[in-house]
């Protein structure tokens, strides 16, 4: 369309790319030409997952919301990594500090906020720049910064104990450092907290073993001239030494290009009920950066309300919308726990009803503030789940149930699902992205979505912190009935061959497939070859093929290309193996001697009861492998791991049966099986389980009378899950024979990466006990053939050494970085 | 880059299917890959982001995945295609009919 409009936004946050996107929605690609501004190098990312970054939890390339080609996408014209300095509002021209000019009809100031750093002696150095090791928590950078000098640093001091120098501790203590928060006020997240719910988060932020130091102000950094903090001096305290220190002081609005160029500005840019600055009604103001009626905002609920009416009012699309403010009404994680907070902490008039329920030793604190029998404050600490319900009260002003206990827990009420359907579809579920319940059940009855994914990528629901995600899918069931559908992405093997394992395995014998790049070629959309395909297939095939697969090596990943585990610094770990833990004085000596001999920068032992030599040249491993010569322990691969055995009746006085020799015939009949995901696998010899049976893949206890227990589906990994008991056998023969059998079934049936601890009770304990240990369905010899195949094709890998299998396959691929990067690690001695 | 002097880095039989090995280039590591396709590709041998081996990646027609934190790049321009990390730089690479390979 001709004569569009120049529309420039200054600010290319969330508050910036959000009112853009509600703008686009509303026909303003046809009606404007528009150019973002971001100080930041990238597009635009979900600040408010910057502390699940630094608790490693999300990598940062996850949190991004535009990336750069959304922008090329919708002709937007994004100058990433330029400041705007000025505008001039009488010629309509932003200056930035590129030298550019740019014109404008419209402008909206979307410049956030930065972090407050206290002028606090010593925190800067003569510059005006953060000394070393000081830090703010703001920016993707910041992030980086402090995961770079976390990696190289043991103590960290956080000044500031509101959420976000809590989401920082915790992030920090996550990364291994000792945290010590220093907060001036006597009361943590004291904005949203009061006293006794304070204290309860206080017990709750110690036990994830941070210190807290409350009512203690901060007087000085302490550091030379040009060096790095190393401490910070206290009021009333005694200095805290400290390798990094993290300023979370609060944030304030970032108005200086709006000041300087003669906006009106009070504790934030001014805007009226249209968004509009009350200089200049063509240019608007939107976020963190904004005072509208008296109030600044520091949380994300806002801004969304805010960005729909500019949006409305730039775009001529409800020339009537107005914003009036908005309640704010929290839902968050801080530091693992669940954190909900609306209106007033505390009762204010004399006839104000407070309802609290407080159990400091789960982390628990609950209180409503009530007034004319309406909420109008509530707290809820560790345990959020009646959030919901709550913000709606408020919101609404709902009378309140007569029994007020009701409004803290389900006492036997309507059920979770009634509730789903009570709730107001103006109810917010997701906080993060300002999404309601309307909203997603339109998804499902208007826009045609039918499964959890598909809604939460069309609504963004569920995307931010992650917290309401069982509350979408929830509203997406209700709302989709019988129509529910699994995403179908989801159940491919591999993400670039569109088969679920059944159908796969069935076109690959049926077509004698027996490489990964025959697969590729055969069944890939347009034959293409994936590279994050690669390594599931291989293992398919090789389990399927056994001796006669084709092994393409570009197909394994570097860990099973050279039989070792890869580390940060691109050096490997050895773990030879060591059947049922059980080793030798001589074995012990060529250990120790190899050690010596390469340099060996760490030797651990490692949790499945072998010796780790981390810190390994890739150019080292061949010879490492014959000066050892002993046979891989496997601790690399998607495959049979280890068996852990106790002593058993050998040595130990309660020891029943010879859970020892078990686990070494286990290991030696099995050793090496590639499959889906580890497995890990344990003996005990009595009850008392020594060697922790229940929580392994497949564990065996011995019980008294000389009998076996076997497990299937435990571990303690990402999540703690006792197996099942599949059977109690009377000999060890059989007990060899059935976990030979269900690790076959796993290999034939889990999808690509399911530990078994998901695959048994997806598949069900019955089912599988009716397969394998009944043999309902005829399988048990077709099964038990299958694994023998695959026992006979085992082949020590690191034979290789004798005749590498590709050119360079132990040659360094970083020639120039002299590794290893990781210092040598003496044992502590006190 | 000033000079284009090409040298002789390897022969293609050096070169592992799908895999690539590490040269040095005017003091600089590039991995060189070459393709089941037959295509070669050279490009910066460290990530961007922390470090990690490239050449020891995995790797199809279009990308090559770090392997130490997955960010995935692709092999001709050099740019991250599942993350906003810095492109990895990039040469042209050339054969003569002895199946020499020139990086540069």
């Amino acid at each position: 369309m001709a004569n569009k409009q120049r529309l420039v936004v200054i600010g290319n946050g969330m508050a910036g790319a959000r009112t853009v996107e509600e703008i686009l929605t509303r026909g303003g690609g046809d009606l404007f030409d528009i150019t973002m501004f971001g100080a930041e190098p990238w597009g635009n990312y979900n600040r408010i997952m910057l502390s699940h970054v630094l608790a490693g939890e999300e990598s940062d390339a996850d949190i991004f919301l535009n990336t750069i080609e959304w922008y090329t996408e919708h002709d937007i014209t994004l100058h990433a990594g330029v400041r705007v300095t000025r505008v001039d509002r009488f010629a309509k021209v932003v200056f930035s500090d590129d030298g550019a000019q740019t014109a404008y009809d419209k402008l909206i100031f979307a410049t956030g906020s930065h972090s407050f750093i206290p002028d606090i002696p010593g925190i800067k150095d003569r510059h005006g720049e953060l000394r070393q090791g000081v830090f703010g928590f703001r920016t993707i950078e910041d992030t980086r910064a402090m995961l770079n000098y976390a990696a190289q640093h043991r103590r960290a001091v956080v000044l500031g104990g509101g959420l976000l120098g809590l989401e920082a501790a915790h992030g920090l203590a996550r990364q291994g450092l000792d945290v010590t928060v220093v907060h001036s006020r006597a009361t943590l997240m004291n904005q949203q907290l009061d006293a006794a719910g304070g204290d309860v988060l206080r017990g709750a932020i110690e036990r994830l073993g941070i210190t807290v130091l409350t009512e203690c102000r901060t007087v000085g950094v302490i550091g030379g001239f040009r060096e790095p903090v190393r401490g910070v001096k206290l009021q009333g305290h005694d200095d805290l030494e400290t390798d990094m220190l993290v300023v979370t002081a609060g944030i304030r609005p970032e108005t200086a290009v709006a000041l300087t160029s003669g906006f009106t500005v009070s504790r934030a840019i001014v805007v009226d009920d249209t968004m509009r600055t009350v200089d200049d009604p063509d240019v608007f103001a939107v976020g963190e950066c904004v005072q509208h009626r008296g109030e600044v905002y520091g949380l994300v609920a806002p801004l969304w309300e805010q960005a729909v009416v500019l949006a409305d009012q730039i775009t001529g699309a409800h020339p009537d919308a107005t914003y009036t403010g908005t309640r704010t009404a929290t839902k968050l994680k801080v530091a693992g726990l669940d954190v909900a907070a609306m209106g007033i902490q505390s009762p204010e008039r004399p006839d104000d009803e407070q309802i609290v329920f407080s159990e400091p030793s789960r982390g628990v604190y609950k209180s409503i503030i009530v007034r004319d029998n309406k909420v109008i404050g509530a707290t809820m600490l560790g345990d959020s789940r009646k959030a919901a319900f709550l913000t709606q009260a408020y919101d609404q002003g709902l009378p309140l149930p007569e029994e007020r206990v009701s409004l803290m827990f389900d006492l036997g009420g309507p059920a979770e699902e009634t509730s789903i359907a009570e709730l107001s579809d103006g109810a917010q579920v997701c906080n993060c992205n300002g999404v309601d319940k309307g909203t997603i059940v339109s998804a499902v009855r208007d826009k045609g979505c039918t499964s959890v994914g598909q809604v939460m990528d069309l609504t963004r629901a569920g995307k931010g912190c992650g917290s309401c995600k069982g509350m979408v899918a929830q509203i997406v069931e209700w709302a989709a009935g019988d129509a529910l559908t699994v995403d179908a992405a989801a159940s491919y093997y591999v993400p670039g061959v569109p088969l679920d394992k059944a159908s796969l395995m069935a076109a690959i014998r049926a077509q004698n497939l027996r490489s990964v790049s025959a697969v590729f070629a055969a069944l890939a959309p347009e034959g293409k070859d994936d590279a994050k395909s690669k390594m599931g297939l291989a293992s398919l095939l090789k389990m399927m093929w056994g001796a006669d697969y084709v092994d393409e090596r570009d197909a394994r990943f570097i860990n099973d290309r050279v039989h070792a585990n890869i580390q940060k610094d691109g050096t490997f770990s050895v773990v030879p193996q060591m059947k049922g833990g059980v080793t030798s004085p001589d074995q012990l000596r060529r250990i120790a001697d190899v050690a010596d001999k390469y340099e060996v920068p760490l030797v651990k032992l490692t949790g499945g009861q072998r010796i780790d030599l981390l810190g390994v040249r890739k150019e080292d491993l061949p010879k490492m492998w014959a000066d050892l010569d002993m046979p891989s322990g496997y601790a690399y691969g998607k495959s049979f791991r280890t068996v852990k055995t106790c002593v058993g009746k050998t040595f130990c006085r309660f020891g029943t049966n010879d859970s020892t020799q078990l686990g070494i015939d286990l290991e030696t009949r099995y050793q090496g099986l590639e499959s889906p995901a580890k497995m890990k696998l344990a003996v005990s010899g009595c009850p008392r389980n020594c060697a922790e049976s229940y929580i392994k893949d497949v564990g065996i206890v011995a019980i008294e009378g000389g009998s076996w227990e076997i497990y299937i589906g435990g571990g303690a990994a990402t999540e703690i899950r006792k197996g099942d008991l599949l059977a109690t056998v009377d000999d060890e023969e059989t007990v060899i024979r059935l976990v030979g059998r269900f690790m076959q079934y796993y290999r034939e049936n889990a999808n690509w990466l399911e530990r078994s601890c998901k695959f048994v009770p997806r598949i069900g304990l019955e089912e599988i006990r009716a397969i394998i240990v009944d043999d309902r369905d005829g399988l048990a010899a077709g099964l038990d053939v299958r694994m023998q195949a695959s026992v006979d094709a085992y082949v020590d890998p690191w034979l290789e050494r004798r005749e590498p299998r590709t050119p360079g396959q132990f040659e360094s691929t970083l020639p120039l970085i002299p590794l290893p990067l990781v210092p040598i690690r003496e044992p502590a001695h006190d | 880059m000033p000079e284009t002097t090409a040298e002789a880095v390897c022969t293609l039989a050096d070169l592992p299917t799908d895999q690539a090995r590490v040269f040095l280039v005017d003091g600089e590591q590039v991995a060189v890959f070459r393709m089941r396709s037959g295509r070669l590709h050279a490009v910066q041998a460290v990530c961007p982001h922390r470090g990690g081996p490239i050449a020891d990646g995995q790797a199809d027609e279009r990308v090559v995945i770090c392997p130490l934190h997955q960010y995935a790049y692709d092999l001709e321009t050099g740019a991250c295609t599942n993350g906003e990390q810095p492109a990895l730089r990039t040469w042209p690479v050339t054969t003569d009919a002895e199946g020499r390979v020139f990086v540069g």
